[in-house]
């Protein structure tokens, strides 16, 4: 992700310097958030629902879920507690915003906690970690997280209206625009061995697990991979002591 | 009306997964090994969500054959990535390879 920061930053400047980096994964959801509203009311979403599920609810994976469950005509606690589990990755970047952030007023904490996607929280916690020390990081936060936002209700709003007039949209496979840019957050992270090990482990995990219930597979494979990069980190910190 | 309950079910759940711990942040104390554990987060997370949906794209079986055109996708995501180091362009030339494979080379098989 390029990071381009004023000298002297300022609320406005870090605002849209987060607006500017999350410009491509923005254009990774533009698919995903049309064939959302494409799909919604064939799933048995009203219009108004389907708009409003992106509105409030705003966490694209748990939506599309929640329509397939619709349409199989599962019991609504049942696509509540499903909603639970697929979103509980957030807890896990919650967690980790949790040290840049404590310093906020309340007032700041319920935007950043509703508009928390994997999305924004990959691009916030990449600012958080650079080193210069700019009060306004959670400005670029806001940025982001807006541009996000704003997307999704776009293209829900397209998808309802113009993509129930291509034909077959949603079995084009669109939806691989997700895995895509994805894979494009993953790579700049693969720069050392403790990274890639837990990446590896994460991955093949997840395949194992695949077959839980609710995606519970995701959380197992998350935890199991982070562990396994504290552990490669141990190892390698041992080694080089005993190398000296 | 039911509709609305499965709304605001959503809703609720999933901002009492985000705002509780935010909201608490001032009274949370992390320790260091937790932290180390947390810059794990992005990665691990995202490999999660990405292996299974390309690797198993019906969600039951592997699929690690050509014939699997996201894979492929993938695959070509990854070395454009690797190599020129630009978001953007590796969102493009995964998601062309993807759909080109998927038209010309899968659909030709059918």
């Amino acid at each position: 992700m390029k990071m381009r920061v004023a000298a002297t930053p300022s609320p406005q400047t870090e605002f849209w310097a987060g607006c500017r980096a999350i410009v491509p994964l923005v254009v990774g959801a533009i698919p995903f958030g049309m064939i959302f509203g494409t799909l919604a009311t064939s799933s048995g979403l009203s219009f108004a629902g389907a708009l409003g599920m992106s509105a409030l609810v705003f966490a694209g994976s748990s939506q599309f879920i929640a329509l397939g469950l619709l349409a199989a005509g599962t019991p609504l606690p049942l696509i509540i507690l499903t909603t639970f589990v697929v979103n509980l990755r957030h807890l896990l970047y919650a967690i980790s915003l949790l040290p840049h952030i404590r310093h906020l007023p309340q007032a700041w904490k319920v935007p950043i906690g509703f508009w928390l996607t994997d999305e924004a929280f990959a691009v916030a916690i990449a600012r958080y970690h650079q080193p210069d020390p700019s009060p306004y990081k959670h400005w670029y936060y806001l940025g982001a997280s807006v541009l996000m936002y704003l997307n999704w209700q776009v293209f829900t709003w397209i998808g309802l209206t113009l993509g129930q007039m291509l034909p077959n949209v949603a079995n084009w496979g669109l939806d691989f625009a997700m895995s895509v840019t994805f894979i494009g957050m993953i790579l700049p992270y693969l720069q050392s061995h403790p990274t890639i090990a837990a990446v590896l482990v994460a991955g093949g995990v997840s395949l194992l697990t695949h077959g839980l219930p609710h995606q519970l597979g995701l959380m197992v494979a998350a935890i199991l991979g982070m562990a396994a990069g504290v552990l490669a980190e141990k190892l390698t910190n041992l080694r080089r002591m005993h190398h000296e | 009306m039911n509709e609305l309950l499965l709304i605001m079910g959503m809703m609720l759940v999933t901002l009492a997964i985000r705002y509780p711990v935010l909201a608490l942040s001032g009274r949370l104390k992390l320790s260091d090994w937790f932290l180390q554990l947390l810059r794990y987060v992005p990665p691990t997370v995202l490999t999660a969500i990405v292996v299974p949906a390309v690797l198993m794209p019906t969600g039951e079986e592997l699929s690690l054959t050509l014939a699997n055109a996201r894979m492929v996708g993938a695959l070509a995501a990854v070395t454009v990535g690797l190599w020129r180091k630009n978001l953007l362009l590796t969102i493009a030339v995964g998601m062309g390879v993807f759909l080109l494979w998927q038209w010309g080379v899968v659909a030709a098989h059918h």
